[in-house]
């Protein structure tokens, strides 16, 4: 099958190196300490951050979420192994050394897949922890890449996903231009396999700046509004202003983010 | 801009699913024109605006029309994304072209992803129109009425293909031009005059929902049809529904199926499964006749004979046999445009105007062709290309159209060009792409090949090459090397090619398409570019090459002890052709080293030989010709068989040693993903014509393993020496050819090359002109641990098709040198009339087929004139194989010699064709 016409652009009609529509909000979930979707075209994930306590992370998808609907039992080897994944991803972000003995339960669903859903779950934790005023090294961005048409192609849709090529998930710190997670499904020679990866954490760092512009705007709607942070502060580890910044108050953050 | 595309799925299963896809429309997408000032493009297609319009297509114009598309007249033309996407789906050929047009840096056709940017056709003409202002005229052409009506509506200047090519004023254009079913009443003309002219003379196609529960419940079968090459009205249809093959007499029984058509065929009652006729030399309706030809080389050349020998004494064979069938559908056209000549007919009385003419493929298997033109009085001596539109049930031939011309008939250089279009060979020069992967010359091994630790520096050795006398592509060089221990050091090299030819590479590519050179009376067609064949991998003499070696210990006896390969750096000290090192070894005395190298080679060769023989390979024979060419007019002077020396023998048995050290190393690295060649052993059925011809002649041949055929075939020595040729090449032409196969694709007991007796074979020596060898010498390079394995020996699929189209291109190399021989024997009799010596291979109702062996070359003598029917004088005894005059006088049987006079006949202008006669 043709993934990339001669002309250069895809079925969907992006080009090799584009991303799909992204789309974040924080503050989904009201009760959570934390929350954010996040959207990369049609993939839509929810990510609820309750903390801290000690480090947890659960993955499931929900039954509506693919075309044709079927039951997904919780503890499934897909969503058991992502869940790993995702969890050793954010503990390595997360500044688990400040917070002995507690719990942080990261709880992701994701609400419609189109590929690209493991990328789409760190970038929404990383919202939501965010959201959740956690301290972290940096904010975890991830993007995913794959080889078709002998073209390296970035962020994978659903039917691009399925087509048999290699698919490679990347996970990055932007700032301390690290990486947290590769992941790579079927095989590709390794010259490929740089040009494939160089072009994944190339996403990674485009979607890392739209996040940052989701806090800063919410910087802005807490300057703005001047509505009181909660928070961390209110849970006892006060020495992390850093992080205080993006902090809201759910309420206000919720119905002022979709009003504009 | 994001939109969504959804839809709803029902999937095999019956469940249905709502599909959501991302659909972006972008605003980077630019039309194209260079004189456009909004859009920022990098390479725009059209050039100025000012004479032509731009023409935006529509689907229907596009599918039917490619022809005229393709010649240069028609340029600046927008193909749209959804209309390419549509082709796409319809035909899948008429896609790939214009893939190619729209690449094509001489044309301006540009594609414009409207898709991505505005959907419908007449909107994108529209946004042309409105985009590029005044600085051009767009022109939308389409066939579709209500399209046409729809656009001048919204103010879009829109015609027919028709009404546009006329207002070109191009007569040769309007040729090109396909035309609606509609017109077709006024072709029949053409066709003869009977009263029942307009009677439906095929049945009609079932529609394909009807083949579709057909062939669910068994009633039909789906299969390829394949027209035989020597009968046109027989067909076979390959179906794997009733395992066997289905038998299909006459044209109105293929229903209007070409060779090739993937068809679905209902079996006739059983009481009609004998159709055929007695064997007669022409069929009945048949105005065409067997021409005289080649001898053919293995049973894929030869004419198909299927019926058993019918019962002369009035047995009822059983007509179980083989069952026969009519095509009620086709399911898939394999269409496309074919060589040759219209049927000579007078002048149309107004000259001029249209002239509708029949025109006549080069390839027998096609039926004669239906086509308009208005410059009859040019194409009538010339080859032209045709192709093909429709087949009306009511009309007996296909209609098509004219789509370019060739040359003259009769004319060599035309005529060498048909062969290669016949045989699909590409004999284009190489692009400049792939001579940019050329290393440049003059290129010389440089210390860092001699350095590098894969390379064994064996330049001290006394290599030499042996090779047909003017070859300049040396890709084999040997030595031999008595070793202190008595043994011999026995070494078989072949040019590094892998070493130039990157996989990957555009070089590689075109090599992978071709697959192998192509070698024609007068000319080659290189498989890689010429510096590469001739200078660069080429063995020469006293020049340093890379090689890939394989370097044997072997006892005197000729037992192999040891194998090594490498690759390495040989410096080649002669270049001897087969004549040379014969005279050479035949000399007593010279004993210079080389001579006694030759020597020693050539007892060792002899004892392989013998012991290849007991193992129970075939010498099998072959009735190759060769011509003197004269080097002015490339007129052939001189044609005689091809003689086989002692010297051939031995390089050939060292270079069959090589291949099978070869595929035993590959193999054992790579189980499945091996290229190897095997030759299937033929079945009973196959080898039922030699048997009958040497019951004849009271020969009893055992057939029951390969071993005892080689028997048979030493001990069928007649009284005359070349009585035992005869049926050694009797008996190739009864074999299917090798062929290549992934060695994933089969079980080892199918790996058997059963005319070499060889339980592995591959091809390894030749890579300078074989893309198989070169395929080899990766596999080898990658167990020896020299280069890591390419990505497509990691896909069997790719491998398999790779290995198929390295036989299909293969076997049209086999056709087209055979043509090219055909061809040059009758430029070579057009002046000499000849009178020679030929053998009876086949007695036929109405006279026999001759042999001849001088020239190669075979064809049918009659014994009785044409339309008058066989029978009466002559008599046919097909037990004895004998045809015999009533009276008793006369007799000629199988294998009994002849002599006969060879000319060159024009029966019909322009078509010369060699006429053997019994003196």
């Amino acid at each position: 099958m043709e993934f990339v016409n001669p002309e250069g652009l895809r079925l969907d009609g992006r080009r090799p190196t584009e991303l799909r529509q992204i789309r974040a909000e924080l503050g989904a979930v009201a009760k959570a300490d934390g929350s954010a979707v996040f959207e990369m075209g049609n993939t839509k994930v929810i990510a609820a951050v309750y903390g801290p306590r000690e480090v947890r992370f659960e993955y499931s998808m929900a039954n509506f979420s693919t075309g044709d609907r079927m039951r997904r039992p919780k503890g499934d080897r897909r969503s058991t192994e992502i869940s790993l994944v995702l969890r050793q991803t954010m503990e390595a972000c997360i500044m688990t050394h400040l917070m002995p003995r507690s719990q942080i339960d990261i709880f992701v669903q994701v609400l419609q897949a189109d590929g690209g859903t493991r990328s789409a779950c760190i970038n929404a934790a990383s919202l939501a922890l965010a959201d959740a005023g956690i301290p972290m090294r940096d904010l975890v961005t991830s993007c995913s890449a794959g080889y078709l048409n002998s073209t390296p192609l970035l962020d994978l849709n659903y039917v691009e996903d399925s087509a048999g090529g290699a698919d490679v998930t990347v996970g990055i710190f932007p700032k301390l231009d690290k990486v947290t997670l590769l992941q790579m499904d079927a095989k590709l020679p390794l010259d490929i396999f740089e040009n494939v990866m160089q072009l994944a954490t190339e996403g990674c760092k485009a979607i890392a700046t739209e996040l940052r512009e989701v806090s800063n705007l919410m910087k802005e709607i807490n300057i703005v509004g001047e509505h009181k942070a909660i928070g961390i502060s209110a849970r006892g580890i006060k020495s992390y202003a850093r992080w205080f910044r993006l902090q809201l108050c759910p309420d206000c953050c919720y119905t002022q983010f979709l009003s504009p | 801009m994001l939109q969504s595309k959804s839809f709803v799925k029902k999937s095999k299963t019956g469940r249905v699913t709502k599909v959501v896809r991302e659909h972006y429309l972008r605003d980077d997408i630019f039309c194209g024109a260079s004189f456009c000032k909004l859009c920022q493009q990098k390479d725009p297609r059209f050039l100025s605006s000012s004479s032509s319009p731009i023409l935006v297509l529509d689907t229907n114009v596009v599918l039917s029309q490619i022809d005229l598309l393709e010649n240069p007249a028609i340029d600046d033309v927008v193909l749209l994304s959804i209309v390419l996407e549509e082709v796409k789906n319809r035909n899948l050929s008429v896609y790939n072209r214009l893939r190619a047009l729209s690449t094509n840096p001489l044309r301006r056709f540009f594609v414009f992803s409207n898709e991505h940017h505005k959907a419908a056709i007449r909107v994108a003409a529209q946004w042309y129109q409105t985009h590029l202002g005044a600085a051009a005229r767009v022109l939308l052409i389409t066939n579709d009425r209500d399209n046409k009506r729809k656009a001048i509506e919204d103010g879009i200047s829109a015609d027919t293909i028709e009404s546009y090519v006329k207002s070109l004023g191009r007569p040769d254009l309007l040729d090109l031009l396909v035309h609606p079913a509609s017109e077709d009443m006024a072709m029949e003309d053409v066709e003869d005059l009977r009263p029942s002219k307009r009677k439906i003379i095929f049945t009609e196609h079932k529609p394909m929902s009807e083949i579709t529960s057909g062939l669910h419940r068994g009633i039909y079968h789906q299969g390829k049809l394949r027209v035989n090459r020597y009968n046109p009205f027989e067909a076979y249809v390959g179906s794997e529904s009733i395992g066997d093959e289905i038998i299909i007499y006459g044209r109105s029984n293929m229903n209007r199926a070409f060779d090739g058509d993937i068809v679905a065929v209902e079996l006739l009652p059983m009481d009609q499964w004998h159709e055929e006729k007695a064997l007669s030399i022409a069929d009945e309706e048949d105005e065409e006749e067997e021409d005289v030809h080649l001898v053919p080389g293995s049973a894929d050349d030869a004419p198909r004979t299927t019926s058993q020998v019918q019962g002369s004494s009035g047995e009822t064979t059983p007509a179980s046999s083989r069952p026969s069938g009519r095509v009620v559908g086709i399911i898939k056209r394999n269409w496309h445009s074919y060589c040759g000549s219209l049927e000579p007919m007078p002048m149309p009385a107004g000259s001029g105007g249209v002239a509708h003419a029949l025109f006549v493929s080069k390839d027998r298997r096609i039926p004669k062709i239906r086509i308009q033109t208005r410059q009859l009085e040019n194409l009538l001596d010339k080859r032209i290309i045709v192709a093909v539109d429709s087949w009306d049930c009511l009309s007996r031939y296909p209609s098509g159209h004219y789509v370019r011309t060739i040359g003259e008939i009769g004319d060599r250089d035309t005529e060498t060009e048909v062969v290669l279009i016949e045989n699909d060979i590409n004999s284009r020069p190489f692009s400049s792409q792939t001579l940019a992967c050329l290393p440049p010359l003059p290129w010389s091994v440089s210390s860092e090949d001699l350095l590098n630790p894969i390379r064994q520096d064996l330049r001290h050795l006394r290599a030499f090459s042996v090779d047909p006398p003017g070859c300049k592509d040396i890709d084999d060089a040997l030595h031999c090397m008595p070793l202190p221990n008595g043994n011999f050091e026995v070494g078989v090299h072949i040019a590094d090619v892998t070493n130039f030819v990157h996989p990957g590479t555009p070089l590689d590519d075109e090599a992978a398409q071709r697959g192998t050179s192509v070698y024609l009376v007068e000319r080659r067609i290189d498989m890689l570019p010429k510096p590469l064949t001739e200078d660069i991998c080429s063995l020469r003499a006293d020049v340093e090459r890379l090689a890939f070696s394989v370097l044997w210990e072997m006892t005197p006896e000729a037992e192999i002890i040891s194998t090594k390969y490498t690759k390495s750096v040989i410096k080649s000290c002669a270049a001897l052709s087969y004549i040379e090192a014969q005279a050479r070894m035949d000399d007593s005395r010279l004993m210079d080293p080389l001579t006694t190298d030759l020597r020693n080679m050539n007892s060792l060769a002899k004892i392989m030989r013998l012991r290849r023989i007991e193992r129970g390979a075939l010498t099998l024979a072959s009735a190759e010709v060769k011509f003197q060419i004269d080097t002015e007019t490339h007129d052939p002077l001189d044609i005689g068989m091809y003689q086989i020396r002692e010297a051939n023998q031995m390089v050939e048995e060292f270079m069959l040693a090589a291949n099978v050290s070869v595929a035993e190393k590959i193999l054992n690295h790579f189980p499945v993903c091996s290229l190897l060649r095997r030759h299937p052993t033929p079945t009973r059925e196959m080898l039922e014509p030699l048997l009958r011809t040497a019951a004849a002649v009271g020969l009893n041949l055992d057939v029951s393993s390969s071993k005892a055929l080689a028997d048979s075939l030493d001990r069928a020595v007649g009284d005359d020496p070349y009585f035992n040729k005869l049926i050694r090449i009797l008996a190739t032409r009864c074999m299917t050819q090798a062929v290549y196969f992934c060695s994933g694709d089969l079980s080892p007991p199918e790996y058997l090359h059963y005319g070499l007796a060889s339980p592995l074979y591959t091809h390894f020596t030749s890579p300078i002109r074989r893309y198989a060898d070169v395929i080899v010498h990766r596999l080898l390079a990658a167990s020896l641990g020299i280069y890591k394995l390419p990505t497509i020996f990691q896909d069997r699929p790719q491998l398999t098709s790779i290995a198929d189209n390295l036989n299909y291109r293969h076997r049209n190399a086999q056709m087209a040198s055979r043509a090219s021989v055909e061809l040059h024997t009758v430029i070579y009799f057009r002046k000499r009339p000849t009178d020679t010596e030929a053998r009876i291979v086949k007695i036929r109702s109405n006279g026999f087929i001759v042999f001849v062996p001088k020239y190669g070359i075979e064809g049918p003598v009659y014994l009785t004139q044409k339309g008058d029917k066989g029978g009466g004088e002559w008599f046919v005894d097909e037990q004895e194989q004998k045809i015999k005059k009533m009276d008793g006088s006369v007799s000629f049987g199988v294998l009994q010699t002849v002599t006969v006079h060879l000319e060159v006949v024009e029966p019909q202008p322009n078509r010369p064709k060699l006429q053997l006669t019994l003196v």
